[in-house]
């Protein structure tokens, strides 16, 4: 795999790390990914990333769900094993409701928990690379991508000017430990910057 | 940032609210020359019966506003701060709407016509057990008792609410003491008010107004049903109210991050009227037994069918399917358009609990019905209109108002 060099600045506050995240976007840098203790509101739509689409993995489960007891019980209780039920007809859709109900949000909810394990490549005892470990404790981490262009003193210079605490230069095999937000980035654009 | 704090009403928007009374008051009048001066009780029954249907709908809607505020405060709730007096506005209807749902209310408890509520026919319930069994409730004396109290009740404590959010206005809280209990002092009047709240439309006055037409029948479900149904289309109207404002340049601080968690309450709620509907059909149809079953005779099989299932539509199956994404809840038109069809849905819905059981035989004309109901939206439109000129539309020195200025989905 190819080895990546990235960029990483501390920061701490998240204040201070807003106007950093814009302002990297707008001089052209590529985020790499922002490490926070805690989740940040509009963090994500300041970084540029996509809305998820998780949402619709949940509809398209919750629906497969639905139609898993509905198709089931139909075919049970209406073709293979007709049973009298208090003289209702073998095809009582108000007694499957409360199955069919349950059925969907079982289907949506671990549907949902695993698509998120997916997307975001968390396993049972798989670490992840946070370039930082105090990113889980007390500091806001930000890796910038270098491509072969990039001069990483000036990067390091610039993150110093914008806050960063503490800059460094790391490189980093390239695989799934690594994330892949990069890929759903999008580039600076120039109705953001009046926010 | 410069707002535009007090609403102005617009010249057109005091014509359509006159129009819509004008109508609704041409619809009275026409029910009340074909049905309402019949000899017939049954035909006088029809009349009384839409004037009810209509009142108590809109009664309970607007009172939906009043418990949004009260929940909100009670929660410690901030975010709705940017649009609170969009629903303090239309709270202020309660007390007009409620003197004229009181006054027909009492007409028909008092009147001689016992079509309607045949539980005030004395020798009628002398010689029936059930009735007679039920009578330390439904009587008169309780029925007109709990309806005036409870009229009054809720037009005070909002009267208060509204008291207490517009006494800032003038008067900047400076220390975080005063604040505090300012805060407390609010929590304590909404809790107030959801207790009486929950005493009334959460229990007891779906019973009396509603459910007692069918005297015979019960169900513990109803008043949840019917709490759900006025709270669902009660957001829908602060929706209206919101988007209406934007469109005008007013309410400059609420933004799509605020109608979007307007618009989950309304998605939301649908889906809980939804539980609660099925529920109590689902109890009763699983068990089959025919005194229960009687109450969805006329309703799921007889000629009311295509109210039933419509409004089953409009109500479950349209803002489950169309408000689902965050793009529509975010969208003004989407919005707009759900609003008005559950408010409508919901309508129906109070619509077949009231009409099966006063015009068995035959669906009565439901555009005369359409036509008072548009009388009150105009009586709505007007008097929440002009409540929202009288106060600043931003309670700007509220504790919680910077919360909402950044509040964030």
């Amino acid at each position: 795999m190819a080895v990546k060099k990235f960029v990483v600045g501390n920061f701490d506050d998240e204040a201070v790390l807003f106007p950093a995240v814009k302002k990297v976007r707008r001089a052209g840098y590529k985020i790499h990914d922002v490490f926070t203790p805690f989740p940040i509101h509009g963090l994500d739509k300041a970084m540029g990333l996509r809305d998820t689409s998780l949402h619709t993995a949940g509809f398209i489960y919750g629906i497969s769900g639905t139609a898993t007891a509905v198709g089931f019980i139909t075919w049970a209780l209406t073709i293979d094993w007709q049973i009298n039920f208090g003289g209702k007809p073998f095809f009582s859709l108000p007694a499957w409701i409360p199955v069919t109900f349950e059925l969907t949000v079982l289907f949506a909810a671990v549907g949902m928990v695993l698509t998120f394990c997916y997307l975001c490549q968390l396993a049972p005892f798989v670490k992840k690379d946070h370039f930082n470990p105090r990113s889980t404790d007390d500091t806001f981490v930000m890796a910038l991508e270098c491509t072969d262009k990039t001069s990483e003193t000036e990067a390091m210079s610039f993150l110093q000017t914008i806050g960063a605490k503490e800059v460094k230069v790391e490189y980093k095999e390239t695989g799934w430990w690594l994330g892949r937000y990069d890929k759903d980035t999008m580039r600076f654009q120039k109705k953001e910057a009046d926010h | 940032m410069s707002i535009r704090e007090n609403f102005v009403v617009p010249k057109r928007y005091n014509t359509i609210a006159f129009a819509l009374m004008a109508v609704g008051i041409l619809a009275i009048i026409g029910l009340y020359v074909t049905s309402g001066s019949k000899d017939d009780p049954k035909e006088q029954a029809r009349f009384w019966a839409s004037l009810l249907q209509n009142s108590v709908f809109f009664l309970l809607v607007v009172n939906a506003s009043m418990f949004f505020i009260c929940a909100t405060t009670l929660a410690w709730g901030g975010w709705q701060m940017a649009f609170r007096r969009v629903p303090e506005a239309i709270s202020a209807v309660v007390p007009v709407i409620g003197v004229i749902c009181g006054a027909i209310l009492l007409a028909i408890v008092f009147g001689d016509n016992h079509t309607i509520y045949h539980w005030t026919d004395t020798h009628h319930v002398a010689e029936d057990p059930i009735l007679n069994h039920k009578k330390g409730f439904l009587n008169k004396g309780f029925f007109a008792a709990a309806t005036v109290l409870t009229i009054v009740l809720w037009s005070v404590l909002g009267w208060k609410m509204r008291q207490l959010s517009r006494s800032l206005d003038a008067r900047p809280l400076a220390t975080v003491e005063e604040r505090k209990k300012y805060i407390w002092n609010n929590t304590v009047w909404a809790a107030v008010y959801i207790v009486v709240f929950s005493l009334t439309v959460m229990s007891s006055i779906p019973w009396l107004w509603l459910m007692s037409i069918d005297a015979h029948w019960y169900s513990t479900m109803y008043s949840w049903y019917t709490f759900a149904s006025s709270f669902v289309s009660g957001m829908a109207l602060i929706a209206l109210f919101v988007v209406f404002l934007k469109n005008n340049g007013y309410l400059e601080y609420t933004n799509n991050e605020h109608l979007h968690d307007i618009g989950k309450f309304m998605f939301a709620f649908s889906v809980f009227w939804t539980y609660l509907w099925f529920s109590q059909f689902m109890l009763i149809w699983y068990a089959n037994i025919p005194e229960e079953t009687i109450y969805f005779q006329p309703r799921a099989h007889g000629i009311y069918k295509g109210i039933f299932w419509l409004m089953f539509i409009i109500n479950f199956i349209a803002p489950l399917l169309i408000l689902m994404t965050r793009d529509a809840k975010r969208n003004y038109g989407t919005i707009t358009f759900m609003a008005l069809l559950i408010i409508f849905g919901h309508w129906l819905d109070f619509y077949q609990m009231v009409f099966p059981a006063v015009s068995p035989k035959k669906v009565p004309m439901i555009l005369y019905d359409f036509g008072v109901a548009l009388g009150f939206v105009g009586l709505i439109m007007f008097v929440t209109g002009r409540a929202l000129s009288k106060a600043p539309l931003l309670a700007k020195n509220h504790p919680f108002v910077k919360e909402s200025l950044i509040h964030h989905t």
